[in-house]
Parts: C-alpha cells; structure tokens; sequence
C-alpha cells in the first residue's frame, strides 16, 4: 500500500539525480531553508500522515482518494496537490459513485454529539447522527444538518492574510516562531486568547502547553449562550465543581424555569430523546410525564408543556423562591418575594403538590439565563424532592472552567487600560458577539498584535492583523468529549478546500508544539489511553466506533445543603423591578450569528412565529396594546446609552412586559448570504445585563419593517386538523381522536388497485413526541437538494421546503397552547394531484409512493392546486441557477436537481428505498426488515416521532403505530386515502390546575 | 335561403335595415369600409393596441426566458391571473358562436348584421385565450407538443386523459377549428363581393383567393346554405362543451369553491353573458366610428341587451345557489370558502364582481338603458370587469384559503400579470381593428336577405 505513495524526496528537490540538473528558482539552488520547508510541504502533512501510518492506512487510503478525486474539480481555486492516486489500481471495497460513511464529532458550545457522513466520491454530503455516540443515537439537529453547507460555503476565508495583504501559513508559521516566544512577551501577561468553549481533550492539552508558556496570559472560552451560571449553581449547592445531567426519561414531573431544554437551552438532542420517550404511548391508559414550565418566551419546551405560565424572566428566581417556600423543603429561611399575582400562586400550588407526590422522579430545571443562584436554589428544591442521584445526576467537571463572564468583565478593564498587546481570537467571532461594554471590536484596533483565525470574513477577521483560515470540523483532525465525558475522534472527510487549519493546530503553533499536525496531536493525545499495545487497537476502534469506549466521566456524589444554600441565596433573588425587561436568546436559525451565511439555517422558519431571514423583538399582546405597537413597527430599544433598533411582533403566549430579543442577526461582516440580515441585538448585551436587561426603554421610530413569514394563518378554524385530547379522556374514549372527522365512504370513481402486495410505504408522525425543532426540514433540504429562494421569494409564498412544519395556536392570545404538525407530502392512494395532471407526470407506483417524474412535468401547477395539503413545490424561478461552484459539491448525487418550471415535493426518499432494495437484492432477494430504511426526517428526529416503513408487514413499526386508537388521517374524509397518518396529540393536564382554566 | 326566410313562425322585425337602404346600399357602406382610406379613429386606435400587442410579447418573452415566477402566482395560488383571463377571454369568444349558430338555428334574423363581428371577435378571444394555457406552464417548450397526444419515442407515453386540462386542449382546439371554419364560410359571398368590386390586382388576387372561386350561382347558395346549416349545426353543442369542460378544471378538483356541480351551466350562461357584453362594447364603438347606424341599429343593440340582462340574473342566481349549497352541505370547508369570498381578504373582489355583474344588469329593465348606445357601453364595460373578476374570484379566492389554514396565503399581481392581460386586450383589439379594415365586419349577403323580406313585404324602399 505504501508503494503506492511512496514519497522520494530526492526526487522532488532534484538533489542526487543523475543527468542534468534543473532548478526553479534561485531558492532552490541556494537551497535555503524557506525552499527546504516548500519541498517538503509539496505534499501536504494530512496526505504523507495518513499514508505513513500502518494498520489504519487503508481506510484513510480510501478516504484520501476519495477526497482527491472530490477535489478534482477544485484545483482552479486552490494550488494542485500532487497526491492524485491512480484509479486504474482500484481499492478494495471502494465503487465509485457508492457513498462511504465514516464516523466523526462535531463540538458545539463545550458539548459533542457524534456523527456519521455520507461522503460521496469523497465530497461529504450528508450528516447522520451515530447511534453509538449517548449524546446523539443517531439522531441530530438543524445546525449540524446544516454544517454540510456550512462545509462548501464560498465565502469562507480562503487564504492567510497579513493587512489586508496575502501571506500564506509558512508565513504566519515563521511569525509566531519569532513572537509567541518568552522574549517577546514575557510571561504573556499582554497577552489575551478568545476561542469558543472547548471540548477537546487535545485542544485542553495544548492549551495547557500555552498557558505553560506563557503563565500570565488569558484564554478566554466564550459563548454567547453559555451554561457557566448552571455550573456556577451547582458549585453553589454541592460545593463541587460538577456538571449536572437531567434524566428526562426518569421523570414524571419537569418543572422548566424558564429553561428550554427541548430546544436552545441545552444540547437538546439527548433531552429530546429522554422527554419524547415518555410522552410516548402504545395503547390508552398508558402514562405520561407531565411537564410544566414557567418562560417569558414561547419556547419549544414551552410549546410542548402541559402547563405554562407566563412570567418575566426577571421574575423566575421569585417564583423559584415561591415553589421552594410551597414546598415547605426548609422552612423558615426562605422569604418569599414579590407579589405574585393568583394564576401564579394556584399554578405553583397546584405544582407543588404534583412534583411532591412524585419525589425522586421529579426534575426542576432552570434555563441559562437565570443567576447561579437561582441554579442553587433550583437544586436545592431537587435534593428536597430527591431528586438529585435519581433523576439528575452529577460528574466531576473534567477540568477547571472560569466564568467566562468574570473573565470578561477583566478583559473590558485591561483593553480599556492598554494592558492588552498581543489578542489571538482562534474560532469564533468575539469582535461581533462580545457584549457591547468589553468594547471588543474598537478596543482591537489599538491592540498591538491580532491574529484572527475564523471560517468566515466576519467582524473578527476583517479588524485582525492576521486573518488565518480555519479549516471546518469535516476537514480536520480533532476530537472532541460530549457532556458526559465521551470522547470521540473527529476524522476530516477531506482535505480543507482553502488549506485552512484547526483551531487545534494554530494553537499548537503558538505553544510551539511540534508536530503541530492536527492528526498527530489527537493521535498523541489518544495515546495516552490505554497500553502502548493496545493503543493502535484503541484508535481504530475509536475511528471506526466513533467513540473511545470507557472515556465517560463516572457519576460524583453530591449532596446539596439546602440551608447553606438558602443563606447563600436570601437577598440574591429578587422579583423584576417594574418596566420594560428586555431577554436575549439564541436563534434558531443563525443561533449566535455561526450560521448567519448558511442558507439553510436562515430559511428555516422559527418555530414558533415562523419568520424567515429576521430576527423579531417578541411581545405580548398586552404589552403592544399599552406601546401601541403593531406587528412591523421599528422600535429604538435603549438602556445605558446604548441603543438597537428592531421591529416587533405580537407572539401569543408571551409574557407581558418583557422583549424577547434574538442574536445572532444584523451582521455586518458576513458572506453573501447573511449580511445585512435582521437587526443585531448584541448591542444592547452588556456584561452585568448578559441574558435580560430590565429598565429597558422602548420607543417607536415611526418606521415599519417587513416581517416575512411561512404561515400567516395561526388558527386552525375549527378544523380537525391537529387532534388532541387529554390522556384521561383518551383513556375513556379511546375512539375519540379518530372520530373527530367524518370517515369517507370509500367510494372511487377510479379502478380499484390492490395495494395489498409487496411493499407498501407508509409513515406514522407522533404529534405527541414531535417538538416542532426543525432538524427533519433541514435534513430534507440536505438529502433531497431543496433549494433556498431568500426573503423576498418566501414573502411571496415561494419557499421550497418539502416538509414543513405547521404550527398552530389554540386558546385565547394570552394563554395561548401550541401544537405543531409536520406536514410533507402525505403519498394519498387516490391523490387529487395524479387524477388532475394532462401530462402524467406524477403517478403512483405500485408501492403507494406518488412518484413525481421531473423530466416529464411541464409546470401546469394544476397539482399544486388540487393539493388539499398544498405540499407541493414549484421551481418558479431557476432556483439553482446560479449556485456556486463549491457549493455544488453538496448535492446529494442520489436526487436530481430541479430545473425551474417543474413541480417536485416529498417522496419518501424514494431514493433511499430504492437503494435498500437494490442492497437487499443483492443480498440474495432477502426481504427489507423493518427499520431498515429510513426517510431523511426520521434518521434526523431527535424525538423519534417520524415512523416509516412497509404498512404491509404487521410487524413493522409503522403498522402498529397505525394500529393505534389515536392514528388518525389529516383531511381523511376526503377520500383521499393519505399514507401518512398522524397519532393524535395527548396532554396530561394536572386535574386541579384544569379545573381553574374550565 | 328562402326556406328558411319565409318560415311562418317567424316573426320577421321590419326595421333590421332601416334608412331606406338598398342592396347597392348595403354593398357600398360595407365594402367601402374596406376600400376606403379608413377614419382616423382607426389609426389613433390601432397605434394604441398594437403597441399593447409588442407588449404582451415582451411580458411573454421575458415570461418563458425567466420563468412563472415573475408573475405573482405562488403556493397555494398556484393559477392567479393566468387562467382567469383565459377562462374570461374563453368567455367572451362564446357570443360569436352563440349568436352565429344558435340564434341562426332559431331563426333570429336580428342577428345578420353583428354576427360577422361577433364570430370574429369569437376566433381573436380564442386566440387570447389559448396563450394562456399555453404560457402559464412552467415549460412551455415541452408544454407546447406533450399536451397533444404526438408520436413520441416512448410507446406508452401518454397524455393523462383524466386531467381536465387535457380535456380543456380538445375542447378549446375544437372550438377554435371549428368557429374558423364557421365563420370563414360565412365569409364566402362576401369575398366574393369584394373581388368583383376590386380596383386593384392586390384585391382581385387575394380575394380571388379566399372567395374560392364563387359565383353566386343558385346551385352553389343551395350548398352554400346547406354547409352554413351542418356547421351551425356542429357549433351549436359546442358553445355548451366548451365552457362547460373550461368549467370541469374547477368542478372536477377537491378544493372547496371549485368542488361544485353547478358550474357546467352556471360557467355557460357567464360566457354568454361576457360575450354579450363584449359584443355591445365592440358594436357601439364600430357603428359610431363608421357609422353603420343603419345596419346596426338600435333593435340590435336593444336585443343585445335583453340577452345580457336574462344571462346576467341566472348568473346572479348562481351565485345565490352557490352559497345556499355550501350553508346547506353542512360542509365546514364549503361554508368557509364562500364566507371567505363574501368577506375574506379578497371581499373587494367579490363585491366588484357582485356589483357589475347582478346589479348593473338590472338597469336594462329599463328601456332608455336598452336604447342609448353610450349608456350600454358603461354597462358593457362594467359586466366585462364584473366577469373577470368573477374568474378571479373563484380561482384566486378559492385557492388562497383552502383546506389547512397553514397553507393559506395571498396573490398579488406583479407588472407583467398586468402588463401580459393588458397585452392580449391590445393584441385583440389590434386583430379586431385589422378585421374592420380589411375584411366585410357585416355579412353584407345574409343582411341583403333581411332586406329582400322586407322588400317583398312593402316595408322596403326599392
């Protein structure tokens, strides 16, 4: 195998070659050392490692060439790499045009959740979640469906720069050989290092490395949406340095103070899992959790609470404090605070009651943008109820972790006294997403030195010294330990399309670590596990796992002083002082501004207001009553002198006088697709007001703003088209779901067809698992080459998404409940859209799929017309038109792209049938088993609500769901026979709260 | 010709030509239009509307290079303005067959002096029409031959003859076929007039041509007169088919406000009607601007009227079924659907639509409304607004809101909606100012039968 590649370095210099000699440049003659380093970079350090090294060299041969050949077409934007293998000598287990799928890890604010992609002739196309990985199993979320195209974004920086002038790593390399040294700056007292949270063992130890070098300076890991106060809560209550973990699936009662851990609020994919797994039911009588929560926002987690209570974030610690006092765990210390008004105080009575009839199997949790103290507190009502061993369970934090707020508010002070020279930012965008009184982006300008290491041109790079690129998390060694401890190896898919480095790698150039290859680091660093012999066996099965066994981190056990706690919180929990509160929150689209130029994530509708391409201020509607406000109006937010505009919308449910404030928008440095998006809100972020601002100042600037948005209707008019009911009635009745619409005679005036043979396709969607978060749109854009059409194409009603997700609001405006249906093409067996077609474009096949023929549809959208679930998509303009180059590499080779002028919609994934089939044939004819294929909308589900497979097998998944008393059909009494069937949505009322709301 | 004239149910209107004209009379003042330099009205007009024409296909051609997104049609409203004025200009060309075929079968001998014209204006709202079903495909290039069931290199490959809209292709290629034919016999003596009064080699030649080698012998007006028969016979049904079939793209779907098996007759009778309505807007301004007053006079109009005021309340009497219906199906969607029309988003559409179409008819009841030319002109022009928008009103409105209300969305028109309708206005008018001009607008041998009556009855001036 090494022959193959076997580098001769005579060769490439020309030393020692018999015959004439020819030289290139007076460099190579003089054979100075920037022309020996040249050579020796001729064939880049990933190629020569995964060559060199044995045992695993096959698989990383397979990878590279794969990746070379991917990159075949790209040569024109970076410089050949002379490592092209020879195709006529094909690998073992290598076809051409056959995806190959390996594992990795993507890290996401201090927490990993494992991976496997789909590479295509080397080019990653798809991500999957690795159902070994416990923070995923096999699920994922919209951000890491998106990171794909976040991978071939063009506008990632592409090149090293040196004001504004190209240099190249060499360069840099050489630079910080002279500067990062003891001499030039001491004992790094100057000197400052920004990253993103790490979660990187490697990275921990390279950091250390630095931080050895130079014992003064500062790394600063920051986020913009962090958990520090959690952590800084839970030291408070245990006096440990701990990490909490919440076992949602062992919990009857969840209390959320204001926490939305279904959605932004924590690494939501495992949460979902654990939650969804007990909203889940077989037959009626089945138990449920119930979920209560107090938010000011309408979060997912609010939206899937059985109770909800609208409260000010301000005033959340009050309503701990009043919930602790209910509960009576303690007694006299506890003063309960503010007036609280009476839905409140039956609400928290009435809770009260419930989570102390369920001790040990309760979990009360408080969200991010709550105090530490608060955190305390919460954990003290947990070890009151028990809870803490049983329901939530605690680690040793692996290592030390600061306060990056605390660290913060040194930073502001040291830039503002000039006590900064030398500022790293190494990942991240501290420039745009620092709060606005570190004065990070103006302070940059007077620091000495700045090196800005960054996947785009954003903020940070563009006010940098140094603008190195960084290679993408599918393009570099790394690895990467989830919240638990697990640590996996996150293996590059390919060679960095812009030659960049990994965060990982820039700083071992700065703690002058050699090599400073990314591989060798994450293999030194893998090394240290295990037995020199079984450190090879180690590795591989960590690269091919995904995961190294044995890295989690054991449980700790913690006991809270509930006194001590109480004493540390008396005084440290006030209610909201009166006016306006102003919340900031994490997007989720852009979340804090990472994924502004990934397309995908800005055409993903919030889930709860469904506006596209904008951040909006939330209100409620009594609020924008009292302001006189209206959905549109451009407002001046203001506090401290320091001011954003944005406009507002009225979302019902909203806790009255606070503004729910997104970040991650309005960014002034971005690539094509996300500058200038929506308003930025950082600005307004302060270190002391962080995650809410009270006292803020609202004033109308008169102006309007459109708000685009993919529903404009919000009420279901009565119609049975989201059906609920709660659990007890379920149980009384069980036929009552079912029984809300009309059943349809079945009556056709078309011939009969005999579905009941072979392979039926069908689906079942829980509504009582699905969360309504996004990750099955943003899967199916990803598999199924969906295009983006922007604002001013979803405005006029254009967006593409083959599924979406409805969502409706029930109730009054105020207390309004939410349900939310995903709604994809439903393959009807007497489609509407099939009878109306002149060309037969769209027919059914014999396995139930309404097929959609692209080559043959002419674009009459008589389809679209008579589509009672208006599912269908039309190319009205040539949406793939002018995609760039790079970008292209992303396309699923397995669907074609659509011309403009044809209609196409959900298919099942008929591709990926097809594909199972043709496996199982190959096999022998052997029959799929259920499970086996998996629609792009189900692999990705966190919630696991999406259930697909053959209806034929009785056996299968999808037959029995439909079994269910509570299956029922949207729009069924049309005779239209849909595939897709929803199970009916079930509520767990607690009796005592239900009677107040009747 | 005289089988036919001296059937003595007929009731014979002695003042279908009146002023005392002779046949030399009727042959100079129609065959003079068309020999003589024409009004200036006929430049300033044609200017104007030929225009409209190179922009109907400026908006057709930036259409098909750009794609249907340029117009405003969207998801759910996947037909906005380009099937409404298809089926309205489908409409309009009803009258011309209606008055040529039906009223000839029934012995109307007022309709003499407008059906020339009216089966013209047929043939060019056809024209209109067919750009629609045409443009609004999303590939017209393949839309243009796969919609005909052309050979093609797939043996199966076949049209889907469930699809209304594969219907609509028959229904509207037959319809054009046959009115051409129709109406091109109709013109046979008449080119033949022309010829033998041409000046000019031009004339002679080209209207030798076309008059296919007349004579005006006795045993050519007897199959000449039996042709006219077979035809009128043939187009007859065909004013019931094809609207009725225009209206199966509706009826024949499941979208609540389309699912109704009152549209067949209640589209016909609004065809009628639009074209009535066309007829009057056209005539009033011709015989004012060649003063034709004589030939087509008032009696004409007046009838024109009576025809538009009993198609316009059976419209309006569908309207009111529509809605008892959906009350009375106890539909819930079906109930929406028309309260939405009444009072939804689009309420404006639908009381225009009300207003022009049930209320402004009605003001024929009087006979100073049935008699004044300008007056039926603005009412002409109110019912040709009231129709379209009773098209829009039921493909826009129907659409927008439909069965889940997450789905439910707005049309807006962008300019090029605007700019292609009012492109197919001037191509039509264009195509009509180029009939007036070149060809006899009044079939000069069928109103020289009406004379001949009056003639033989003493009620002529010869």
């Amino acid at each position: 195998m090494n022959s193959i590649v076997q580098i001769n370095p005579t060769r490439i210099t020309g030393k020692q070659s018999t015959g004439k000699q020819y030289w290139r440049s007076l460099n190579e003659v003089a054979e100075t050392p920037e022309f020996q380093q040249w050579a020796q970079r001729a064939f880049p350090d990933g190629v020569a490692d995964g060559v060199t090294v044995d045992g695993a060299s096959r698989r990383s041969l397979l990878k590279l060439m794969a990746a070379s050949f991917g990159l075949a077409g790209l040569t024109a934007c970076r410089r050949p790499v002379e490592n092209i293998l020879p195709f006529s000598r094909a690998s073992e287990g290598y076809i051409h045009g056959k995806p190959m799928h390996y594992a990795t890890v993507a890290a996401f604010n201090g927490s990993a959740t494992g991976l496997i992609v789909e590479c295509n002739d080397g080019r990653p196309t798809k991500i999957e979640g690795n159902p070994k990985h416990p923070y995923s199993l096999g699920s994922t979320n919209a951000f890491l469906q998106a990171s794909v195209l976040g991978l071939y974004d063009p506008d990632r920086t592409r090149q090293v720069m040196r004001r504004g002038g190209r240099s190249n790593w060499d360069e840099f390399a050489a630079f910080a050989r002279g500067y990062f040294t003891a001499d030039r700056l001491g004992d790094g007292a100057a000197f400052r290092i920004i990253s993103e949270k790490v979660a990187s063992p490697s990275l921990e130890l390279v950091k250390a490395d630095l931080l050895k070098k130079f014992p003064a300076a500062q790394w600063i890991e920051y986020e913009s949406v962090n958990l520090d106060a959690v952590r800084e809560g839970a030291a408070m209550a245990s006096g440990q340095d701990v990490e909490p973990h919440f076992l949602f699936d062992k919990a009857d009662v969840v209390f959320s103070l204001d926490c939305d851990f279904l959605g932004l609020d924590s690494s939501s994919i495992l949460p979902v899992k654990q939650y969804s797994r007990r909203r889940k039911v077989e037959k009626p009588g089945d138990d449920l959790n119930r979920l209560y929560s107090a938010e000011a926002n309408y979060s997912i987690t609010g939206s899937m609470a059985d109770h909800r209570l609208r409260v000010k974030v301000g005033d959340i610690g009050a309503l701990a404090l009043a919930l602790a006092k209910e509960l009576n765990v303690s007694g006299a210390e506890l003063k309960v605070v503010g007036g609280a008004s009476d839905k409140s105080n039956k609400f928290v009575a009435a809770l009260a009651k419930d989570l102390a009839a369920h001790k040990g199997k309760s979990i009360v949790i408080a969200g991010p943008r709550q105090s530490a103290a608060v955190h305390a507190l919460v954990f003290a009502i947990n070890a009151a109820l028990g809870n803490i061993g049983q329901t939530i369970v605690f680690t040793k934090s692996p290592r030390e972790r600061a306060n990056s707020l605390e660290q913060l508010k040194q930073l502001a002070t040291d830039l503002s006294a000039g006590r900064v020279k030398t500022v790293v930012v190494l990942g991240g965008n501290p420039a745009y997403s620092l709060p606005a009184d570190v004065g990070f982006a103006e302070a940059l300008k007077k620091v000495a030195v700045t090196v800005a290491l960054t996947e785009d041109e954003n903020e940070s790079w563009a006010a940098s010294e140094w603008r190195l690129p960084q290679s993408h998390f599918l393009e570099s060694w790394g690895d990467a330990r989830a919240l638990d401890g697990t640590a996996s190896i996150q293996q590059p898919m390919i060679e960095p399309l812009y030659g960049g480095k990994s965060v990982l790698e820039v700083a071992a150039i700065l703690a002058g670590r050699e090599p400073a290859s990314g591989y060798e680091i994450v293999r030194a660093t893998c090394a240290s596990q295990g037995s020199p012999a079984e450190r090879e066996k180690i590795w591989n099965l960590a690269l091919y796992d995904g995961v190294i066994g044995g890295s989690k981190v054991a449980t700790a056990a913690v006991s809270v002083d509930a006194k001590k706690v109480y004493t540390a919180v008396s005084g440290r929990v006030q209610p909201a002082p009166a006016g306006l509160e102003a919340a900031f929150y994490a997007s989720p689209g852009p979340y804090d501004g990472r994924y502004a130029n990934n397309a995908w994530m800005q055409e993903a509708p919030h889930p709860l207001t469904k506006v596209v391409w904008d951040n909006v201020a939330l209100i409620s509607k009594k609020t924008a009553a009292a302001l006189a406000l209206v959905d549109g109006d451009l407002v001046k937010l203001s506090k401290d002198g320091r001011s954003i505009e944005t406009p507002v919308q009225i979302q019902p449910g909203h806790a009255d006088d606070s503004i729910s404030l997104f970040l991650g928008y309005g960014r002034a440095a971005c690539g094509r697709v996300g500058q200038g998006v929506g308003h930025r809100v950082e600005a307004l972020r302060t270190t002391t007001s962080f995650f809410s601002a009270s006292g803020v100042e609202l004033k109308k600037t008169g102006e309007t703003y459109e708000i685009v948005t993919t529903q404009e209707h919000h009420r279901m008019e009565g119609r049975p088209i989201v059906r609920e009911a709660s659990v007890e009635e379920y149980k009384k009745e069980p036929g009552l779901i079912k029984e809300m619409a009309e059943s349809p005679n079945g009556l056709t005036m078309f011939p009969y067809v005999d579905y009941s043979k072979g392979y039926q396709w069908g689906m079942a969607i829980d509504l009582n698992a699905c969360v309504g978060c996004n990750a099955c749109l943003v899967a199916c854009q990803s598999e199924n080459n969906i295009p983006v059409v922007g604002k001013d194409q979803v405005q006029r009603g254009r967006e593409m998404h083959w599924i979406r997700l409805d969502r409706y609001y029930t109730g009054s405006d105020e207390e309004a409940q939410v349900v939310t249906q995903p709604m994809g093409c439903q393959q009807c067996e007497n489609a509407p859209c099939e009878s109306v077609c002149p060309v037969a474009a769209t027919n059914h096949s014999p396995e139930g799929l309404n097929d959609m023929a692209y080559n043959r549809c002419v674009g009459t959208r008589y389809c679209l017309n008579n589509c009672p679930y208006k599912v269908r998509r039309f190319n009205f303009l040539a949406w793939n038109k002018d995609v760039p180059e790079v970008r292209k590499l992303a396309f699923n080779p397995d669907v074609s792209v659509r011309m403009r002028g044809v209609m196409e919609k959900c298919t099942y994934c008929v591709q990926r049938i097809e594909e199972h089939k043709i496996a199982a044939n190959a096999d022998g004819r052997r029959t799929l088993h259920d499970g086996e294929i998996q629609s792009a909308c189900q692999q990705v589900c966190p919630a696991e609500a999406i259930v697909f497979g053959n209806i034929n097998d009785p056996e299968s998944r999808v037959a029995k769901l439909k079994q269910q008393p509570r299956n029922y059909e949207v729009l069924g009494e049309l005779n239209i026979r849909p595939r897709t069937t929803y199970l009916g949505r079930l509520r767990n009322p607690n009796p005592e709260l239900e009677k107040e709301n009747a | 010709m005289a089988d036919l004239a001296i059937d003595p149910r007929i009731e014979l209107n002695p003042t279908l030509v009146q002023g005392g004209m002779t046949y030399a009379d009727v042959s100079e003042k129609i065959s003079a239009i068309t020999e003589n330099k024409p009004p200036k009205q006929w430049y300033y007009l044609i200017t104007i509307s030929s225009l409209m024409t190179v922009m109907l296909f400026g908006c057709l051609g930036y259409l098909v290079v750009t794609g249907i997104g340029v117009w405003g049609n969207n998801n759910p409203v996947g037909w906005g303005w380009d099937i409404t004025n298809f089926v309205w200009w489908i409409g309009i060309g009803h009258a011309g067959t209606l008055i040529s075929a039906v009223l000839f079968l029934f012995r109307q001998k007022w309709r003499t002096s407008i059906n020339r014209a009216a089966e013209a204006m047929t043939l060019f709202a056809v024209a209109c029409a067919a750009i629609y079903p045409l443009f609004h495909t999303g590939r017209p290039w393949r839309a243009i031959y796969w919609l005909f069931p052309a050979p093609n290199e797939y043996l199966h490959l076949w049209q889907n003859f469930r699809s209304p809209l594969e219907w609509d292709v028959f229904a509207v290629s037959t319809y054009g076929t046959v009115s051409l034919l129709f109406w091109f016999t109709g013109l046979i003596p008449d080119l033949a007039t022309l010829r033998d009064r041409a000046t000019n080699r031009v004339r002679k030649v080209v209207f030798g041509i076309l008059s296919l080698g007349w004579r005006g012998s006795a045993s050519q007006w007897r199959h000449y007169e039996l042709a006219y028969l077979i035809l009128a016979g043939i187009s007859t049904p065909l004013v019931l088919s094809v609207h009725s079939i225009v209206s199966f793209d509706f009826a024949t779907s499941v979208i609540p406000g389309w699912h109704t098996t009152i549209f067949p007759p209640y589209f016909v009778a609004g065809a009628i009607f639009s074209g009535f309505a066309m007829v009057v807007t056209l005539m009033t301004v011709a015989r004012w601007v060649y003063n034709l007053q004589n030939l087509i006079t008032i009696k004409h109009l007046e009838n024109m009227c009576k025809v538009m005021l009993a198609t316009g309340m059976i419209v309006g009497f569908a309207y009111g079924t529509e809605f008892f219906i959906a009350w009375y199906s106890g539909n819930a969607y079906e109930r929406f659907a028309f309260l939405n029309r009444a009072f939804g988003p689009y309420w404006w559409a639908y009381w225009t639509m009300l207003t022009c179409n049930v209320v402004s008819p009605q003001l024929f009841w009087f006979k100073k409304f049935r008699t004044t030319p300008a007056l039926m002109f603005i009412i002409a022009i109110f019912i040709n607004i009231g129709m379209w928008f009773e098209r829009f009103v039921i493909i826009a409105t129907s659409l927008h809101r439909d069965f889940l209300p997450a789905s439910w969305g707005y049309f807006k028109p962008t300019w090029v909606d605007i700019g292609t309708f009012a492109g197919t206005i001037g191509m039509f008018l264009t195509l009509f100012l180029l009939f007036l001009r070149f060809l006899p607008a009044i079939a000069m041998s069928e109103v020289k039968g009406v004379l001949h009556q009056q003639i033989e009855e003493g009620k002529g001036n010869h």
